[in-house]
């Protein structure tokens, strides 16, 4: 179960640069610790995360181990049309997370 | 001789009394929580709260209020309504006395006694994701609201066992709490800033922890830092320095979820 949080202006003027930020729960186990046992503790990461808007990709991370829990992401696009800004976190244990934002751009 | 010695004696009772000076309370005006020990950048990220971490808790836990459960089959919505506004101000006053078990309980002990008594449904582990959740989504509902725990006959006794706690030198170490939070705070503990340890935003997102955490576990991990047996989840010696702690922060607004590195 992932909860995320996007944080889109909700509107912007044409050509404008805007800021978005993304943060999502996630453990980020790296899968080189070992429990109390000394069993290997399988790694459990998000490997990749796309944004697209309007369904153009506009942002693209590869995720690896040594990511601290809770990935935090923060990027930057232009305002070109009102739409649909969505997001994508996939990865391991058949992780897919979606979450999207909509915004006007006058 | 004996001159010397006087002088000697006269110099060591002034150093005692510097000493204890030193020793008394942090006054009122001079108590600040941990956030004004942090960098600007942990502090950026506590105040945004689509950038705090703790507020996916918060979340989660707006989600669990919601949710049936039990064999009563009732939410925690079902009896407090909207925690929005029900539970304002409701952190600020925990650990409060419980009538019935004749000591006092904090805001996980009590989210638990809900649960076994109303729901019908077993205690949520101590630290674990949900109980965790449903605490800091309690507790950001007291955001801006002072501390004010009550302070009455049935109360005073756990609040002066925790202060004894606060000031009693234990562990391999030989250190109390006071030690470090009431006569060092400011100065540095291997690079970290110590702070005044008031309980102003628990649960606290803790980035060495890379999750949410109970006041409890900081409680824990303050104990084996000293070289200390530490005390079981829930042990009524926590609660009552907890207890202290909030006694102690009184008047202070709460934060939660709160940012520490």
């Amino acid at each position: 179960m992932s909860s995320a949080l996007v944080n889109v202006p909700p509107r912007a003027r044409r050509g404008e640069v805007i800021e978005i930020k993304t943060l999502i729960s996630h453990p980020m186990e790296t899968g080189y610790r070992r429990n109390q046992l000394g069993a290997r503790i399988p790694r459990d990461i998000i490997r990749l995360f796309v944004c697209t808007y309007n369904g153009t990709e506009v942002f693209r991370a590869e995720l690896h181990p040594a990511i601290a829990a809770n990935p935090f992401l923060v990027f930057s696009t232009v305002a070109t049309e009102s739409g649909t800004i969505a997001f994508q976190w996939t990865g391991d244990n058949g992780l897919s997370a979606t979450e999207s934002a909509a915004i006007v751009v006058d | 001789m004996s001159g010397h010695g006087a002088r000697l004696l006269g110099a060591s009772a002034l150093t005692l009394l510097a000493w204890t000076a030193s020793a008394g309370e942090i006054p009122p005006a001079e108590r600040r929580s941990g956030y004004d020990f942090m960098s600007r950048e942990t502090r950026a990220m506590q105040d945004d709260d689509t950038v705090n971490p703790g507020m996916l808790g918060v979340l989660e836990g707006g989600t669990l209020w919601a949710r049936k459960t039990g064999t009563a089959g009732r939410a925690c919505a079902d009896c407090h309504g909207d925690g929005r506004a029900s539970m304002k101000g409701v952190a600020a006053r925990y650990p409060a006395f419980d009538a019935a078990l004749k000591r006092p309980v904090n805001l996980e002990q009590r989210i638990n006694l809900c649960r076994t008594e109303r729901q019908q449904a077993p205690a949520l582990a101590y630290e674990s994701r949900e109980l965790l959740a449903l605490t800091a989504f309690v507790a950001r509902q007291s955001r801006g609201v002072p501390i004010d725990v009550a302070v009455d006959a049935r109360t005073k006794p756990f609040i002066d066992n925790g202060r004894a706690a606060f000031y009693r030198r234990q562990g391999q170490l030989n250190l109390a709490c006071s030690q470090c939070h009431d006569e060092n705070w400011g100065k540095r503990l291997a690079g970290n800033a110590i702070p005044q340890a008031h309980p102003t935003g628990y649960p606290v997102y803790r980035l060495e922890w890379q999750s949410l955490g109970s006041l409890q576990r900081r409680l824990r991990n303050c104990l084996v830092g000293i070289r200390a047996e530490s005390y079981e989840y829930g042990a009524p010696e926590l609660v009552e320095l907890e207890l202290f702690l909030m006694w102690r922060a009184r008047g202070m607004t709460i934060e939660t979820p709160a940012v520490r590195p």
